[in-house]
Order: structure tokens, then sequence, then C-alpha cells
């Protein structure tokens, strides 16, 4: 049996220790607003956060988050109304076959969350999105729809995540999904 | 961004909800994607289910000499299908009837399916496609374009070659002995894979009525409808094809769920379970179709001034093991070969051949991205050649109204290329930027040379020029920036009579609560149809887009509007939509004998019409313009309906000592006619415009014997938010009268210039011109290291201007 909390709940769910993260929530959870862009950690799609950082819930085993808080785009919203950051990925036609939106918002979440306010440059969105693919929009939609949340959210004084919380201690998936993204960025920049 | 429509003025006066064309309304199913409710077809729950796995040819080509299930596995459970299980034709109906639903005896390709397997338990059925052995005797594979047309082995008919289409207009050899010079050209580009974010998947069930209702991730219901009726030897009506929430297509899922479709099925039509195939990122990557590999030659005659004379090309597509969609990938690459440029002697040779390698297909531009890609590297060596700006020499031969185009068609109206073409220079600030980056390049080229004797002024003058933000850092690394353009053009719509042949059919209906509703086989697939959809809608009905019920492309609901591809939804579907609308309205007001006001003045009326006259439909079938003519044997006439128009502007920094590029920044005009939802056009665009950045720079699909090795994510590289730079779009409207409100197609057009436009950035950063896409780091430095000569050996001698570089 394995606890945690998901989107602000309690959970218990009695599956395999080694069960992917993202196999736990999709089908013992039955939350599938989590994909699976390509099972190896490279799309970005399955992004959760695990104590308030993103990870790709494809390489996390479920027995890694024992007690840890969870957070997937279903959590995302806020009493049931879009957040800013939705609302500004319709708006601005960041989302166009959104299959990539859900990994897109939460790793969106976690920026904004982290630039307490601030509205984050161009750069740094880009940057934090690089382990993220979108195949549709080309990014500039996403990128500016990411900017538009995080003024609206200091004109508000608030985040648009209300299932991202403080951030927690870190985990063996944070890391990993760190190196993922670091190792991401850094083919990225290799090829070109 | 996109220009912002406005409203006119004197619309928000009148009597009517806002207009809802040339607004960005929000998309209809925009919640539904950001907070994960949209179910695709892999978040489908269906009770009992059995997950379905394909064993495939681990030959290139061959004949199956025997399967065998390895007796120490337990079968228990386990559904196996092969191709005698097939009730009705073992075929994927498309073009021609060539290719199997699964291989019999002979392997024409590695990745060919051969055996089908399902189980309830998707590890059990993993572990049972590795039980499968499979005896092959393997033949000698012919993997390239060459070898297939020295005819290496007999793959097609006597020669290879899937079809043959030569397009000429004017005398071509007369003009290029009249020319003043002579260029010549050869190109090439690799395949390409769409990458879609989802991958294909199907769920097939066998309906109480001896049936099929096969469900999945699609652009073209009618296309897996019409294969599926052949292979089960079904009536049509007992075949049901319903899309589920698509994540991406680029024409990645047109023909391939066909085949998915057909698996699915027939593993449900032997178990008598409703069968799951949902494949992962490997088997996409490896068994799915790409776009067509291409060798393309030109030679061209030109003037002094720049003037096109003639025009010779040649091309040959690699359409892999089965004629699938190659004839016509084929013709649109053909008929779009020779560019925007008016010239009046053209020849177009083109020949699509067969080889030992997954049947290649659909992929967003369809054969123009490869011949625009070669056309337009090739107007760059012109200019360089003729010691004139790339800027200036299109601008000279870009399509006016009136001119005429290979194929003999007549340009009659909504020619946007040079309004693309001078927009995307002024935007880029094209003179300023390619002198600035000249002069740069050349001070650090000066600069770089004490710094290699590690003097510490050098690196203080370094420090200076980042200070200022000018030219590129160097800390050591040898930088060189560049600019370059290319201008492209696209036809909305099927190719030819391809439209008439089609007859697509769209119809506008009420729902049982008074609200329209469109019936179409146009599927969303992530470029916005839905919400486009309804807006031409609710702009004829003067209602809100959101009050428009758009129903999902089940083939038991909606009539065949076609498959949705060639940029023909918006116009062409779109346009059938416009026209029931207008009937609808026409009809309801007759009903009420005054105009409708508003949404619920419209749903006062629809109702009032449903209980007193029943239902009320419209239907709207394509009907030819009449100015529109098309030769199919000569291949002359109007070969589109119009063209789209679009020019993309790259600027790049080259690492000379790693070959590495950056695109620092681009711009990408469009005529489209019309934005029917500005930010959904900017959205094609901008996406188009980052899937030709990696098609020019970072996708290359490897082969080992016939098989794809790098079928990863992690050595497959599409751009990522930051190989992509930041993008600005302008639309440019040229309206087409035969286009709902002028619109004219969007989807491939953006495809098509941003390849040749980062080879052009390239060659102006570094004077190494290469020809072969993409334009890797290994690519480039082998350019790099033989960049003069090769640049130097293709043009006629006395052409090159000394020591000019790009």
């Amino acid at each position: 049996m394995i606890e945690f909390v998901l989107n602000g709940r309690g959970r218990r769910v009695r599956v395999p220790p080694m069960k992917r993260l993202l196999d736990v929530l999709r089908e013992d959870c039955s939350l599938p607003g989590t994909k699976e862009g390509c099972g190896e950690g490279e799309c970005g799609a399955c992004s959760v956060l695990l104590d308030g950082r993103t990870v790709c819930s494809c390489l996390v085993p479920v027995v890694q988050v024992r007690g840890a808080r969870v957070v997937t785009v279903e959590g995302l919203d806020r009493g049931g109304r879009p957040s800013a950051l939705q609302r500004a990925f319709i708006d601005l036609g960041a989302a166009q076959c959104g299959i990539c939106t859900p990994g897109m918002l939460v790793t969106a979440a976690e920026l904004l969350r982290h630039a307490r306010g601030r509205v984050p440059s161009e750069e740094e969105v880009r940057e934090a999105l690089a382990g993220n693919l979108c195949r549709c929009t080309g990014y500039q939609k996403i990128v500016d729809a990411v900017r538009a949340a995080a003024r609206g959210a200091s004109r508000d004084g608030a985040a648009g995540t209300s299932g991202a919380r403080a951030p927690g201690r870190s985990r063996a998936g944070t890391a990993r999904a760190k190196r993922s993204r670091t190792a991401r960025t850094k083919r990225s920049r290799r090829r070109g | 961004m996109a220009r912002r429509a406005r409203l006119p003025r004197a619309s928000r006066t009148v009597l009517r909800p806002p207009a809802s064309v040339g607004r960005s309304v929000p998309r209809l199913e925009g919640l539904d994607k950001v907070t994960g409710r949209a179910l695709y077809v892999d978040d489908l729950r269906v009770p009992g289910v059995l997950h379905g796995r394909t064993v495939r040819s681990t030959i290139a080509r061959g004949r199956i000499k025997r399967v065998r299930l390895d007796p120490a596995f337990d079968w228990s459970g386990v559904v196996v299908a092969d191709h005698r299980d097939i009730p009705g034709e073992n075929l994927v109906a498309l073009i021609e009837d060539d290719q199997p639903l699964l291989a019999a005896e002979e392997i024409h390709h590695a990745e060919e399916p051969i055996l089908l397997l399902a189980h309830e338990d998707p590890e059990r059925v993993e572990a049972a496609t590795r039980a499968v052995r499979i005896e092959y005797e393997p033949l000698e594979p012919v993997l390239t374009i060459e070898d297939s047309l020295a005819r290496k082995a007999p793959l097609y008919r006597d020669d290879n070659v899937f079809k043959n289409i030569l397009i000429e207009r004017g005398d071509v050899e007369r003009g290029l002995a009249g020319s003043d010079l002579v260029i010549e050209g050869e190109y090439r580009c690799g395949h390409q894979e769409q990458l879609y974010i989802e991958n294909n998947g199907m769920i097939a069930e066998r309906t109480p009525d001896g049936g099929l209702l096969v469900r999945g991730s699609l652009q073209c219901p009618y296309y897996v409808h019409k294969a599926l009726v052949r292979a089960f030897a079904l009536p049509p009506d007992k075949v049901r094809i319903v899309q589920t929430v698509t994540g991406g297509g680029f024409g990645g899922k047109e023909e391939y769920p066909s085949m998915i479709g057909g698996h699915a099925a027939l593993l449900a039509w032997k178990s008598g379970r409703p069968v799951k195939i949902v494949y992962d990122r490997l088997e996409d990557i490896a068994a799915t179709t790409k776009r067509h590999p291409a060798a393309i030659k030109l030679r061209t005659g030109v003037r002094r001034d720049g003037t096109l004379v003639a025009n010779a090309i040649d091309i040959v597509m690699d359409g892999g093991a089965y004629v699938t969609l190659s004839p016509v990938v084929l013709s649109r690459g053909a008929i779009h070969a020779a560019g925007p440029y008016r010239c009046p002697n053209v020849s177009i040779r083109a020949r699509a051949v067969a080889t030992n390698t997954p049947p290649n297909g659909a992929f967003r531009g369809f054969g123009a991205p490869q011949t625009q890609f070669a056309v337009e590297c090739h107007m760059d060596r012109i200019a360089a050649a003729l010691g004139l700006d790339p800027l200036e020499l299109r601008r000279r031969n870009a399509y006016r109204l009136g001119d005429v185009t290979p194929t003999g068609q007549v340009l009659r109206e909504s020619v946007g290329a040079l309004e693309a073409l001078e927009t995307a220079a002024r935007r880029a600030r094209w003179a300023e930027r390619r002198a600035r980056h000249e002069r740069e390049n050349r001070d650090n080229e000066a600069r770089e040379r004490p710094a290699g004797l590690g003097g510490a002024a050098a690196g203080r003058r370094r420090g200076e020029t980042s200070r200022n933000g000018a030219g590129p850092r160097a800390n050591g690394r040898r930088l060189r920036r560049g600019i370059g353009l290319a201008l492209a053009y696209h036809g909305a719509g099927f190719t030819g009579s391809g439209e008439v042949k089609l007859g697509s059919i769209a119809a506008l209906d009420l729902s049982h609560d008074g609200r329209p509703r469109i019936l179409s086989a146009s599927t969303e697939i992530g470029q916005g149809t839905t919400t486009m959809f309804a807006q031409l809608v609710a702009e004829t009905l003067g209602v809100p887009a959101d009050f428009v019920a758009v129903e999902t492309p089940d083939t038991g609901l909606v009539p065949d509007s076609g498959p949705t591809v060639a940029s023909r939804t918006c116009m062409v579907v779109g346009g059938l939509l416009e026209k029931c609308a207008r009937a609808m309205r026409e009809r309801l007001e007759l009903f009420a004998e005054r105009p409708i006001r508003d949404a619920r003045d419209f749903q006062r009326i629809a109702r009032r019409f449903l209980a007193e006259r029943g239902p009320l439909r419209f239907e709207r079938g394509y009907e030819k313009p009449p100015e529109i003519e098309w030769d199919d044997d000569r291949y002359r006439g109007d070969a589109y309906g119009v063209f789209s128009y679009g020019c993309c502007v790259v600027e790049v920094e080259v690492d000379l000592d790693t070959g590495e590029t950056r695109v620092l920044r681009t711009i990408a005009t469009a005529d489209i006619g019309k934005a029917i939802h500005p930010i959904l056009a900017a959205g094609q665009i901008e996406g188009g415009t980052v899937q030709g950045l990696g098609y020019g720079l970072l996708e290359e699909v490897r082969w080992k014997d016939g098989r794809v090795w790098n079928h990863q994510l992690t050595n497959y590289i599409i751009p990522t938010s930051m190989d992509a730079s930041p993008i600005e779009v302008v639309i440019v409207e040229l309206p087409y009268s035969r286009g709902p409100f002028g619109a004219k197609g969007v989807g491939e057009l953006p495809m098509d210039a941003p390849a040749p436009a980062i080879v052009a950035a390239i060659a102006h950063a570094t004077g190494a011109r290469i020809d072969e896409i993409p334009v890797t780091p290994e690519r480039l430095l082998e350019g790099l290291r033989d960049g003069a000569r090769r640049d130097g050996s293709r043009s006629s001698p006395g052409s090159r201007r000394g020591g000019k570089r790009s």
C-alpha cells in the first residue's frame, strides 16, 4: 500500500512498487489527463509536480511518491474554475492538439510559482519549458501565455496554481527529472 | 503576433451580435484540453478490452518461410491473427490496391506487419510478441533512390517507378541556350517524421448488428471506412469509424490509421472482444509513414538582370515499398517545383520510385517542401552568381496577377507573393541586418587572427563587442551570423481534378434544442477546425460561435466531406458550410417572416420550426468553379483553385568550430486570403515554421539495413522551445473570391520556406552553401571545409563573383 497526497487529497493505492507513477495516475487513480508521449523522459507530456517540482511521471516508480504531494493537470484549476494559466492557454492559443498541454501547464505552474509574482523573461520561459516537446505551436504562443499568466498573477497577487504548494524536500524523482531536463537542454544545444 | 482584426465601426451599431469571422474567439474545446478532460484514444476505458500488438518483419526484403509460435510460451488467452483470418481482401485500400493489411508471403520492407496478437494483459501480449519465431528467406533489398533507378532488383513493374510526371511550358532547351547564364544545382532532403506527440492508436469492436465500430486517433474517417469495408467485405453501413480527440497529425494520421484500424478490427473480429492497439513511440517512428526523401536537380537559365528564362527540373522521390499516396505527393511536389516565379520555359520531370523501406506518406506540405527547398536554395545560388541580393532576385521574378504557372494556370486573383516577400523583408529590416552581419563577421574574422596568439588586447576588444550588444560574443568561439529568406507558395485543396473526384459533402442541421449543428468528416487535430467551422456558420447565421454545435466526425452521422488534408478544410469544406448556413438562415427567416436577431431569437425560431415542420437539414456538395479547368492526361490547366503565398526570414548564428547553428530570429508572413481566426491562423504559421526549422536543421532519420535506428525521442531530435527562436508572424490578406469570407489555405504553406531560409542564412553567415538538409553540425563542418569549391563547381565558368561569399 502506497499513500500520497494527490491534487490536495490523501490517496492510497495497492500496486506494485515499481509501477510507473504515470500508469498509477492514469489507471489506478482514474486521472487520464497526464499523457504518455515517449515513455523515456524526453517529451515531458507526462510531467506532474512532485512536492512542487516537475518530474516526468514515466520515470518515477510509484514507491518514490510515498508520503509526497503530487499535482497533475487535474489539480491545477482553482476550485473548478480554470486558473489564470489555463485561461491564458485557451485565450492565447497555446493549446492546439492539446496532448502536450497538461505537461506544459504543470511545468509552467512550477515556473510561475518560483517566479513569485515576477514576470519571467521570454528566455527564462523557454529554458523552463525545454523539457516539454510540442509539435503544434512552435512554442511562441505557449511562451506568450505563460508570461501573460504571470502578468495576470502579479496583478492578482497570486500565482495561478492552487494545486502547486510550497516547495518540499528534494526527492529522487525530482533529481532525475532535473537531470533529464538538463540532458535535453544540453542535447538541444549540442544539435544546434 | 498576427494582426488583430478589428470590427469595422459600422457593424457595432447594427442590431446583431459581434462578428465571429476575423475574431479570435476562445477555441471551443480549449477548456477540455487545459483541464485534462479531453479524452484521447488511450484514455478511453473499454470494458473487457484486449491489448493488441503487431509482429513485424525484421528484414527489408524476402520471403516468409515459416511462422512458429514458441511452444515453451503459455499461449492461453492470446488471440493470434494472420492474413488468413482477413474476411475480405488482404489490402489497405487507397490509390492502388498493392499494400496488404498483413504480409502473406513476400516481405517488401522492414517493419511490415505479419502477425497480430492480443491479450487482456499488456505485459503478456508484449511477452508473446517475443515468442513468435519467423523464418525468412532474405533477398537483397533496394534501399536508395539510386539503387532503385538502377534497377538493382525489380520491385515495381519493369522500371521501379510508381509514377512519372512531365510538366512542360515553352521550350526549355531553347530558353537555356538563349540565357546569359545557366546555373546548375542538385539538392537532397531526407525523411522527416511527423512526430505528433500522441502516438497512433485505435480501438475496434464488433457491433451487435454484425458490423464494426472503430474509434481512434485519425485525420480521415472515410479513408479508414473505405479500407475496412474492403478488408472485411462488409456493406458500408456496417462499418462505423469515429474520431477520438487527436493529438496531432500533420499528415501522419492520414493513411496509416487505415492499417492500425484494420489490425485492431481483425483482432476484434476474431476474438469477439474489443481490441485496443496503441503504438509506443518506438513502433510509431519505426513503422509508420514519413516525408518522402527527394533528390532534385535544377538547370536554370537567367538573364544578367536576374530575369528567369528557362528552368529544367528533375525530381526523384523515394516512395518506399508500396504506392500508397506517392503519386499525389509527387504531383504536388512537381507542380510547386519551379517556385512562385514566372518563367516562360519550364520542364519538370518527376518520378516516385520504389524501395524496400516503409512506405513514405503524407506530411504537411505533401511534396512541396522538398521541391521548394530545392528551388529556393537554387534561387540563392543564382543570386550569388549574378551578384544580386537574394531579395532583389525574388522581387524581380515573383508571381504577379496574370502570370502563368508551369501547368499553364493563369493566376487570376489573390496573388500575394510580392506582399508576403516585401512585408517579411520590411519586418526583418533585411538590408540593414544583412549589412550588419557581414560587417561583424568581417570584424570577427579580423579579430580572431591576432586572438589566436592569445593577446590580451583581443580579449578586450571582444569584451567591447559584447557590451555593445553588437555581434556574436566570442568567448573564444568563432561565431558568424547570417540572414536568409525564402519565398514559397502552396495550392489550396486537392490537386487538379481531385476535388471534383472527391465530391465532398458537408451538412448543417438543427439539433433538437434548436441550435445549428455542423456535420462533416473534417477532423479537429489541433489546427482549430471545430472553432473555425463554428465561426463560419455563426457569422452567416448571426449567432456567436459557441452557440454552434459541431458533431464528432463519425461515419455513422456525418457525410463525407473528404479527408482533412491539403489545406482544404477551411477553403473547401468551410465554403460548403457557409453555403449551408446561408440556406438555413434564408429558410428560417422565410419561416419566421422576419430577420433573425440573435442566438436566443434563432433558437426560438428554430424550435418553432422543429415543432411545426420537423427536422431541418441542408447539405452542400463541392461544385467546381466554372473557370477552373484541368487535364489529367496532359497535366495542364488549373492545378489548384488558388495559391497561398508565404515568406520566411531567418537569422542564425553559426559556430565555425562545432558546426552548430542557432536560430536567433524568425519572421513568417503568409497571404492566406482571410484569417477566419487570427490566433489559430498564426498558430498554424508558427507551428509549421518550427517544423520547417526542424526539417532544415535537426531532424534526420537514420537507417541501418532498411530499419530506422533512431526511433526514439532521445535521438530523433525535434525542436524544443530553446531550439525555436521567437517568431514574428504577419498575416497578409488578399481575399479569394471562392473562399469563405475570402479565405485560402493555411495549414501547409508555413512548412515550405523555413528550411531553405535557414540554408540561405547559414550560407550568408559562413559562405558554405549546403545542398542537403538537415544541416547537421557534421554536414556543415564538411561544407565549411570545402564550401567554396562546391559552390563554384556547379555554376558555369565565369559566373562566380570573385571572393563573394553567399
